[in-house]
Parts: C-alpha cells; structure tokens; sequence
C-alpha cells in the first residue's frame, strides 16, 4: 500500500493518516487567505532526548484574525520531571489543570494543525520537541511548513552594516520592540498570543503577497 | 472552555463600561467568544453604508478614526478602551461613519448575538446603552459615539469637528483645587504654582463661596494692599457666579463675556446652593475652539503622563493639516510644528526623569538627531536621540552610563506610545552606541572624522545635526567645539562627507523620467526622501559644516544662510532653499494623506501639476551636486 514508508506502516493511528491526508491539498497562494497555525511550548528543559513537553499553545490565525475560541492549551502529564525549568512557567507536576496523556496531545495537536503553516519563535524548538514526543509514541514526524519570527524579525531591520545587528532576538526583545505585553509571559497559549502579534506586525513591514515570498 | 488569551481579554474589559459593570462569569463567557483583530494603519474596520457586522468592536491598542466617507476630517478617535460600531448592530441600520485604523491597532471584536442578552438581563449595561446614545438624537456625531457616559470625558480634548461645536456641551476640568476662607494667601499662591493654574476656587462645607485667580493676587497682593499672610477671605471675589453644567460652548462663551470674567463655576444644578461639578476657564475654551499652537504648548507643558500627551499630539496633527489647507508658507509652519515636537520631547524627557528612582549624578544632555534636529519633522517620524553626559572617574562610568540608558529607555518608549516610531536602526539614547560621556563623545567623533569610511559618514551626517532638548546646553557646545577643532585639522573628511551626499542618484534619470524603486516592499513607487530630501539636506550640511557653523539646523535655513556667505551663489542656494521647503511641504502633504512617513510616492496618483512642481526641484537637486562635486573634488576620492 505504502511502498516507501519502511517502518510499522499499518500499525500508525486513524488520527495520523486524517493529518497526512490534509497534505494532498495545497495552501493557498496569497498570504491573507492561509490560515497560520501558531505554536508555542513549555518544556522542562532543553534536551530533546530528556526533557519533555508540559504544555502545547497554540491558535490560528486568519486574514489578521484570531478568534479565542479556537485556540489550543493542553496540559500533558508527567514522568519526567525538573524542578528547576518549573519554577520559570510555574507549571508543577501535579498542578489543578487537567491534564492528558503525551499521546492526546499529540492527537490533538495534529488534528488542529492539519496541512496549516507553523509559526513559532524559534520555532525549530517547538518542532523538534514535538516530533521526538511523535517518535517516542510510534509516529512519523511533523510535515507542517514553518515560519520562524525570529528570522522574519531580521529580514524587517535595515540592511546596512552601521547597524550593529544582534546575533539573536529573544520574543522578549520583539516583546518590547512592538509594545506588547508580556504578562502572559512563559504561559504556552500567552507565548504563542505575543508571537501572533509580532508575526503579524512583522508581516506588515516586509508585505509579502504570496505565501511563497514568506516561505522563501 | 477559558483559555490565557480569554483572561486576559476579560482582564482587560473589565477596566471599561459597560463591561466593569457585568459578572465575572458573565465577561470569561463573552471573552471566549471574541475574535482578536489586527489593523494595520489606515485599513477600514467598517465603510459608512455598509450592513451591520456581526461584531462590534473594543480597541485594545493603537486607535480607530471616524469619519464621515470621503471627508479628511476626523470625527472622532477611539483609543483603548472606547467601544464603537455597537449602535447600528442594536438599531439594526447601517454605519453611518466610517471606521479606519488610524495606527497600528488590535481590537476586540465581541458578537452581537453574545452581547445582547447580557445587555438585556443587566440593567447597568442597558442604563449605560441609553445614556449613551439617547444624547445623540440631536447630533448623531457628537462626542457620544465614543460609548462614554456623560461628564466621564474631561480629561480628552477631543471635540467632533461637526460644525455645529458651539452647540455641544463644554468640557470642564473636574479636578478641583479648593481652599478655606481662612487659608494664607501665600499658600493659596504656592498651591496655584505647583498645580500650575490660574485659579483657586475657596469652598465652606463644599460648597462654593468665592474665587481666587491670578489677578486678584496681582492686583489686590502684589500692590501691597494686602499682605501675603492675609486671609483667603479678604481677597476672593464673592458671591461667585455660578452656571449649570450642562453649560454648552456658545453658552459658556457668551457666561464669561457677560461678566468680564475669565473663569466660570459650575454647579450640579447652577446655584451657588448644591456642589460644585467643575471650573470652566478661557483656556478650556480656547482649546476647544481652535487648535492653537500657544494653547497646544501649554496643554504639552502640563501633560503628566505619556497618555494625555498622545491626546495632544493629535491636535498637532489637525494644526498641521489646517496650516496647509490654509497654505500657510512652510518656513512659518516647521517652525510651529517643530517648536511643538520639541515641547513634546522635552516633556516626556522630564516625566521620564522624574519617574527615576533617583536624580542624575552628574549634568547630561538630550540631543535630538536627524530631522527633529534640524526642524524639519513635521509628520511623527522615527526618533533619532542622544545623550551626552558630563566625565565622571573611570570607576563610576559603567553606574553612570546604566542610569542614563535607562533613562533613555523609558523616554524612548514613552515617546513611541506618543507617536514617533523606534528608529529602525536603533540609533537612541536607549543603546549604548549612542548614551557617551562627553569625552567618549568626543574620542567617538574624532574617530568618525579621521576615518571616514561609509558607516562612519552616515554615522556622522546623522548624528551631526544634533540640536538640544533638553538638559545642559554647554555639553554640547563644548563637543561641537571639538568637533569643529578635528575638521579643520582633517579637511579631507568634507570630501567624505560630500560623496556620501553625492551617492543617491540624481532623481530624474533618462527622458527625465523618474526613477522608481525598482524592487522591494516599495517598488514604483517614488523614493522622495532618498532621492530628493536626502540629497539637498545631505549638501546644506557638508556646505554649513565647512563654515564652521554650527547653530544652524534647518536645512532652508541653512542654505539661507549660505548665500549670505556666498554671494556668487546666491541664487542657487536661494533656489536650494526654497526646494528643500517644497520638497518637505510634498512629503507632509503626502504623509498626511496616506497617514504616514510620506516617504514613498505613487507616481500614477500625482496630478500634472504636482508632477512639474516636483521635478523642478529635480534640477535644483542636480546643480547642489554638482557644485559639492566640485569643490569638494570628490572626483579625486578613491572610490
């Protein structure tokens, strides 16, 4: 049935083949019609092989909108634990919110993403941790396109060499540059809300018409 | 299911009628429902006629102008907090304004559907629903579309334009300042100092007994009449005349010239029997009049937070606008506006400072750079700023410097919530590069002069139209001084310096057609600030400079002066001069259209007559090359 892929082929769940089948359609070509899927994760730490994901964000983004109501916070239970990386999201093991299984959040992660763009900060952070939880439960890795803020930030800055570039831009630096508040600062969904703003005031310097020109 | 972002939206809400007046259940359930909204700036939110929405809408940041569709003129601006488009959702008609981002803004758009029970079950949502819109029969444009209760907007100046403003009810300053009969006239005067008024209202029991303003103290105190320990009583005007608040400004008006009196007293209901609501002097008047420069600055001078600043800074704005409406000569208007600019500056300067934990150790300079340097920003721009500070020991130089960059932070932040954007190369007193010692600044110069590469002409050309601010003056007089003294001992850095003027191509190209960008976020569109601002304002500073003059900033000006110093020119820089003010009066006029920098022109928008007018400045442009290519043998310069 599937010829190229070796491993384990039919054994994959309902919920992963729904997701892979999204990826027939295409996205569409002008920016304002695609729908931006942005992401955020807490982690306690950052090691893709110990550490582990506690909280998932993430919301979607349409033509400058967000509508509240669709947006993604999954709590994920624990084994794995640091103390020290839960102290800064003040997320703790047993803390009151519901939590699920690495697995459902997962399932639901995939079945919110569908074929959309990823945008994250540093977004290469977000993906590989959820593709080694992908791993550690039998599945394949994402296949989403994304979009880093941080590497779009810089393409907005003048292109010149008086101006002493930095090497990095923390969401806290683009944070203060587009006077966002940072209240919800280290919250997974208050993360991926900054980081849907700074994309879209980035988006507004560099005014790219089609996807491509963003996805360069 | 409540999320972080639907907390924090109800968070918000909370703070504003008439959602401060719903449950706590009741706003976590509507803030699920909304939907976050970016505009960018001049993007319409809704046109007039179009069909109700199925939302209506909170700013949450930035601000939204209404307006009448195919009018520049501005009814009113919504800033965060203020709810609009929800009475043609209730009405069920269509808008009847137009709504646009008049900034980079988010709003909060919360569904009718969800609304409206609420609206229905909470009789404090209905109460504030009819005091809100029931006043507007008469004027469908009043100040009421804002969604605010009555009385609660004093502290915005903002009137609709409408043309029916004598006939609207007169905003008043509710912040009172009363004394006793029995208080010392010296206190009242120090008290009148320090809140910077003009009157004191004296009150027994609350209610009003009589008024005290700035003449009696000069006509019944300083004459000796009185001494400065006598009594409140003795000197205040009394019985005092009081009027209804609900006073409008036609009204008022006439009140004070009834009278001859220049402040009036309003009541709850217009005797002298029930409290007092608020004083109503010629200056609220005036400001409500007519944008007046005179009275713009004194509102700049009182503004205590960066907010109220805002406010003001777009009364500036329809100054602007009316000035060239009016085409008032443009010499004139960078004047006015840039006075303002720098008022402005200057006081958000001071707030920053006094909201340190501690005072500067040592004397610093504020310097502004580039355009506001040279008078010459009449749009909000970027901010280009500076700070220099006195030499400290070696030891406290790093603590010093901390202090200041952060002052200059808050300062810088401060002025971008006001309206002048980051500067995209990060040249403010809130980065290191730019917050030095005085001796730094001089080693810093120095270097730029002996080793003048392009970064460090760029570097210079903008940092050496500094112009004061605020702070010591001397500080910078001192490192001008050094600056003048490396020059002449360096000529060959002019000749720097007039290259980097020469490296913009000339605007016009073959045929005398424009040249456009050719690619990029602006491609065709004309390049107005780089093609032809820059150039003669690149020409007018080298030329100043290799006079050694220094307190000429403004570019006119300078080429004004210029051809007093050159007779043998003096029709060319008479022409560069009155180019560099059409060129700016172009570029206002476009920003102001666009509601932007004006920076880029589209060229298929232009008319046939503004099309010449702008190209004649082109061969202006071309000769001041020329002329700087020449004498400074730019020509030799290895390139």
């Amino acid at each position: 049935m599937w010829p190229f892929s070796k491993k384990r082929p039919l054994e994959l769940p309902d919920f992963w083949w729904a997701y892979q089948e999204h990826f027939k359609e295409k996205l569409p070509e002008e920016v304002h019609e695609n729908i931006f899927v942005v992401l955020d994760t807490e982690t306690t730490g950052f090691s893709l092989t110990r550490d582990r994901m506690l909280c998932i964000g993430a919301l979607k983004l349409l033509d400058n909108n967000i509508a509240v109501k669709e947006s993604l916070e999954v709590y994920i239970q624990q084994e794995h634990y640091d103390s020290e990386s839960a102290e800064i999201h003040g997320i703790l093991k047993k803390s009151k919110k519901n939590t699920i299984t690495e697995l459902d959040a997962l399932k639901q992660f995939l079945e919110y993403a569908k074929n959309y763009v990823l945008v994250g900060h540093h977004v290469m952070f977000d993906v590989n941790m959820i593709n080694a939880a992908l791993t550690r439960n039998g599945l394949p890795k994402l296949k989403n396109r994304t979009l880093d803020t941080e590497s779009l930030y810089i393409r907005t800055l003048l292109i010149s060499s008086v101006v002493h570039k930095k090497e990095r831009y923390s969401l806290d630096d683009l944070a203060k540059k587009f006077s966002i508040s940072r209240k919800d600062r280290h919250t997974a969904l208050g993360d991926a809300f900054i980081t849907a703003i700074a994309f879209l005031r980035t988006i507004e310097k560099l005014k790219p018409k089609k996807l491509k020109d963003l996805l360069g | 299911m409540k999320n972080t972002i639907s907390e924090r939206i109800a968070d918000f809400l909370k703070n504003y009628p008439p959602f401060n007046t719903m449950e706590v259940e009741q706003l976590e359930q509507l803030s699920i429902e909304v939907t976050i909204i970016h505009k960018e700036t001049n993007t319409v939110v809704f046109s007039q006629g179009e069909g109700p929405h199925e939302n209506f809408y909170v700013v949450n940041k930035g601000a939204v102008a209404l307006s009448k569709a195919g009018s520049s003129q501005i009814l009113d601006i919504c800033d965060e907090g203020d709810v609009f488009g929800l009475r043609p959702l209730l009405a069920n008609e269509s808008y009847k304004l137009e709504a646009k981002a008049y900034e980079e803004t988010i709003l909060y758009a919360i569904p009718i559907k969800d609304f409206k029970p609420l609206a229905l079950e909470n009789k404090r949502i209905g109460n504030f629903l009819i005091e809100s819109f029931a006043s507007n029969t008469g004027n469908p444009y009043s100040i009421k579309h804002r969604g605010k209760l009555y009385g609660e907007g004093s502290d915005s100046n903002q009137y609709s334009s409408d043309k029916m403003l004598e006939l609207q009810p007169v905003k008043y300053s509710t912040k009172l300042i009363t004394c006793k009969e029995g208080t010392q006239i010296k206190t009242i005067a120090n008290k009148m100092t320090e809140h910077n008024v003009g009157c004191m209202l004296v009150v027994r029991e609350d209610l009003p007994v009589g008024i005290i303003t700035d003449k009696d103290i000069r006509k019944k105190v300083a004459t000796g009449l009185y001494p400065i320990t006598a009594s409140a009583q003795s000197i205040m005007s009394s019985p005092i005349i009081t009027y209804p608040k609900g006073l409008t400004l036609a009204q008022s008006q006439m009140a004070m010239m009834k009278s001859d009196i220049s402040h009036l007293v309003l009541t709850e209901d217009g005797t002298t029997d029930t409290k007092v609501a608020g004083i109503l002097s010629k200056h609220d008047i005036m400001v409500a009049v007519g944008n007046n420069p005179a009275v713009l600055l004194r509102a700049i001078k009182r503004a205590s937070n960066a907010k109220r600043l805002r406010g003001i800074r777009h009364g500036i704005m329809n100054l602007l606008q009316g000035y060239l409406e009016q085409n008032i000569p443009l010499g004139l208007v960078s004047k006015i506006i840039s006075e303002l600019n720098d008022a402005s500056t200057k006081q958000v300067v001071k707030i920053a400072l006094s909201k340190m934990e501690n005072e500067p150790s040592v004397k610093f300079t504020w310097l502004s750079m580039g355009s506001q340097g040279r008078g010459e920003q009449l749009l909000n721009t970027d901010q280009d700023n500076a700070i220099i500070f006195e030499d400290v020991p070696e030891e406290n130089l790093e603590a010093t410097r901390a202090y200041f960059l952060k002052l200059g932070e808050r300062t810088s932040k401060m002025l971008n919530t006001i309206g002048f954007e980051y500067c995209p190369a990060d040249m403010m007193a809130s980065n290191r590069s730019w917050c030095h010692s005085l001796s730094e600044w001089k080693d810093v110069t120095r270097h730029w002069i002996h080793n003048p590469g392009p970064d460090e002409i760029l570097l210079s050309s903008i940092f050496f139209d500094y112009n004061v601010t605020f702070g010591d003056k001397a500080l910078a007089d001192d490192l001008s001084q050094s600056i003048f003294d490396n020059v002449q001992g360096y000529p060959l850095f002019f000749t720097h310096l007039a290259s980097g003027a020469l490296q913009n191509p000339s605007p016009s190209g073959f045929f005398r057609d424009f040249l456009v960008e050719q690619d990029g976020e602006h491609k065709d569109f004309f390049d107005l600030k780089l093609r032809a601002l820059m150039p003669i304002i690149d020409a007018a500073r080298v030329l100043i400079l290799s006079h050694s003059i220094k307190s000429i900033n403004n570019t006119a000006e300078r080429y004004e002066k210029l051809a007093e110093l050159e007779p043998n020119n003096k029709e060319l820089y008479l022409a560069c001069s009155y180019a560099s003010k059409a060129l700016l009066k172009f570029r206002t006029r476009q920003g102001l259209l666009h509601n932007d920098s004006g920076r880029y022109i589209a060229l298929d928008k232009l008319n046939k007559e503004e099309k010449i007018k702008l190209k004649r400045t082109f061969k202006t442009v071309k000769e001041i090359q020329s002329l700087i290519e020449v004498r400074f043998q730019v020509k030799n310069l290895l390139r």
